[in-house]
């Protein structure tokens, strides 16, 4: 176990150092440069620019500075917010976008771990039918579509829930919720479902019922575990794709969040702060994917075999 | 009988049954059909858009305004007058175009990716899908968010950017097909008649690779249109005066409240579309016996 731990982790630093790389040159590379946009900026001033934010120097200095920088923690200053760096910024908005992630994470397990299991329980009946339609409607109605039918409907219509904000007033986080963890319930009702149906007609499971223990037992002693492998293993990448669809859903619901930073430092060209936001989202998201397979890994008998206990 | 003969009527009874197998099971699943009627429909009338549209693109109507679908807007219009129906049909154009090209782009460069990768194999093999992996981990939305700003935002680049990145699962499927094909006879059989490898792929192994192939090319092209739309939410992907389904809905949220009809239609038109995408990918699945691609 030790042993794909850490292969694992040695596969995660080439992956983490091409982010950082491609994403710096790309952003370098970017036509116009950060100051373009104030007229007729006095040229000591903008030596004294150029020099706080190093563009004085040669590319590959820059790029060795940077990553001093972020061996450090340092993510630079922003272009457009004088005074304030990147990090305060991703402290800023990171809060509401890992409580949202957090939440809509929550949705997707249980509604769609419950859906798939239940069934998977009764398969080809209505049981069955009706949760993996509703699935499948899931999974073709995109979040930036939900959303706003859902505010549609229980904000405006209805009026039970708040249309928009973050903590403003209760029940503002449940419409954000539901719409960005909607689709991932759906893939991970399909996924239960499928994984579900294997183990349950494994040898192990005729076992656990010849031994006559109750069905509900069965399922969720021994099934489960084996059942949800496949989801476990689909929460790195779900992870990645809750990450921009929180770019979507906190621009819906005008979420102070990291996705809105992000989509607001696209439109302003604040390139020191999409650059930092790159390469802090990506980090994360390739650990999380790390965690997702470390986990499916432990939960795989054979897996652990492969690769001793420990 | 020549082995080149062999090789020939292997391979042509071996295609048409399993095309016609195919074809006799999709027919059975209700929803596949109906995803292909649905689809085919939608490209038909993408294709016919300028002919049969009921208004000119940028036809305006500014003293009419936002109205709710009647006998002459079967769609409403938007709040300067123009036909709902008529922008939806040309949004419909790109949207369907840039599912279309992107999955081609990806496509090319992933079926030859695996294929060479494949067929080569050894440390060329190595390499290659180490390469793979290493893109498969990257975070692509991020990435593709980034491309847009970095380089403008034209359509060109949308679909060269989504393009680049849904090859991956293409290039590993091309790959594990090429490399348990290539230890059969016939293509043994190729290589000792003396054919180039780039022969033996593309007479060989592409046609052999076709039904995961296939099946794959269905389901990447809802989520390409689904990450168009997602761009284009956020103003990231097409830009006016150009429009697609994406568009259309960003443009509908925000008027919601008072003209529920310009977010509802598009909505519908974008759902139904990447409904009918899956039916028929999932059908296509199971009618060509594909297992474990893609998922």
């Amino acid at each position: 176990m030790w042993r794909f731990i850490a292969g694992r982790l040695l596969q995660a630093i080439p992956v983490i150092l091409a982010v950082i790389t491609v994403t710096f040159f790309l952003v370098r590379v970017a036509p116009g440069g950060p100051f373009d946009s104030e007229k007729a900026v006095i040229p000591e001033v903008k030596a004294a620019l150029e020099a706080q934010y190093r563009l004085d120097l040669p590319l590959g200095q820059q790029y060795f500075a940077y990553l001093q920088d972020l061996a450090r923690g340092e993510l630079g200053p922003s272009f457009k917010y004088p005074g304030r760096s990147v990090n305060e910024l991703i402290a800023a908005g990171l809060p509401a976008t890992a409580e949202l992630g957090a939440y809509a994470l929550l949705v997707a397990v249980v509604l769609g771990g419950l859906a798939g299991v239940v069934a998977s329980l009764k398969p080809n009946s209505a049981q069955d039918y009706i949760p993996m339609s509703v699935a499948m409607i899931g999974i073709c109605m995109p979040t930036f579509l939900l959303g706003p039918l859902l505010v549609l409907l229980f904000g405006i219509h209805l009026e039970w829930l708040p249309v928009a904000g973050w903590g403003d007033i209760p029940g503002d986080k449940i419409l954000p919720s539901l719409t960005l963890g909607a689709a991932y319930a759906a893939y991970i009702a399909r996924l239960s479902r499928a994984g579900m149906l294997e183990v349950m007609s494994q040898d192990y499971i005729r076992t656990a019922r010849a031994k006559g223990l109750p069905e509900w037992q069965v399922v969720t002693r021994h099934a489960l575990r084996g059942g949800l492998i496949p989801v476990v293993a689909f929460l790195g990448p779900a992870f990645a794709g809750l990450l921009a669809g929180s770019f979507v859903v906190e621009t819906i619901f005008q979420i102070p969040g990291l996705g809105r930073f992000y989509v607001q430092a696209a439109f302003n060209r604040d390139y020191t702060m999409i650059l930092g936001t790159t390469v802090f989202l990506s980090t994360l998201i390739v650990l999380f994917n790390l965690l997702s397979d470390i986990l499916a890994a432990w939960l795989n008998p054979r897996l652990r075999a492969q690769y001793g206990e420990a | 009988m020549t082995s080149a003969n062999l090789t020939d009527v292997v391979q042509a009874e071996q295609g048409t049954s399993l095309w016609k197998d195919a074809w006799r099971r999709l027919r059975k699943n209700r929803l596949a059909l109906f995803g292909l009627a649905v689809l085919s429909v939608f490209i038909v009338v993408a294709l016919l858009t300028p002919w049969i549209a009921p208004y000119a693109y940028d036809a305006q109507n500014l003293d009419l305004g936002a109205s709710p679908p009647s006998a002459a807007h079967w769609l409403g219009t938007d709040i300067f007058g123009r036909d709902l129906l008529t922008q939806i049909l040309y949004g419909g154009r790109i949207s369907l175009a840039v599912g279309f090209v992107a999955t081609a782009v990806a496509l090319v460069i992933g079926v030859t990716w695996g294929a060479v990768a494949g067929y080569v194999g050894g440390r060329v093999d190595a390499v290659m899908m180490r390469l793979v992996d290493i893109l498969y981990a990257l975070p692509f939305m991020i990435f593709i968010v980034l491309l847009m700003v970095v380089f403008g935002r034209n359509l060109l680049l949308l679909f060269l950017a989504i393009g680049a990145v849904e090859w991956l699962t293409m290039a590993r499927i091309m790959r594990g097909q090429v490399q348990s094909l290539r230890q059969q006879e016939f293509v043994e059989a190729a290589v000792s008649l003396g054919l180039s490898p780039a022969t033996i792929v593309r007479r060989h192994l592409v046609p052999n690779a076709l039904g995961p192939i296939i099946v794959y090319t269905t389901l990447t092209i809802p989520s390409v249109m689904l990450l168009e739309a997602f761009l284009s939410f956020l103003g990231l992907g097409v830009q006016p005066p150009a429009t697609s389904w994406g568009l259309l809905i960003s443009y509908g949220a925000e008027t919601m409240e008072e003209y529920p009809w310009l977010l509802i239609f598009p909505g519908a038109a974008l759902t139904l579309t990447l409904f009918a995408l899956n039916f028929l990918g999932d059908g296509l699945r199971d009618a060509l016996d594909v297992r474990g691609s893609g998922d």
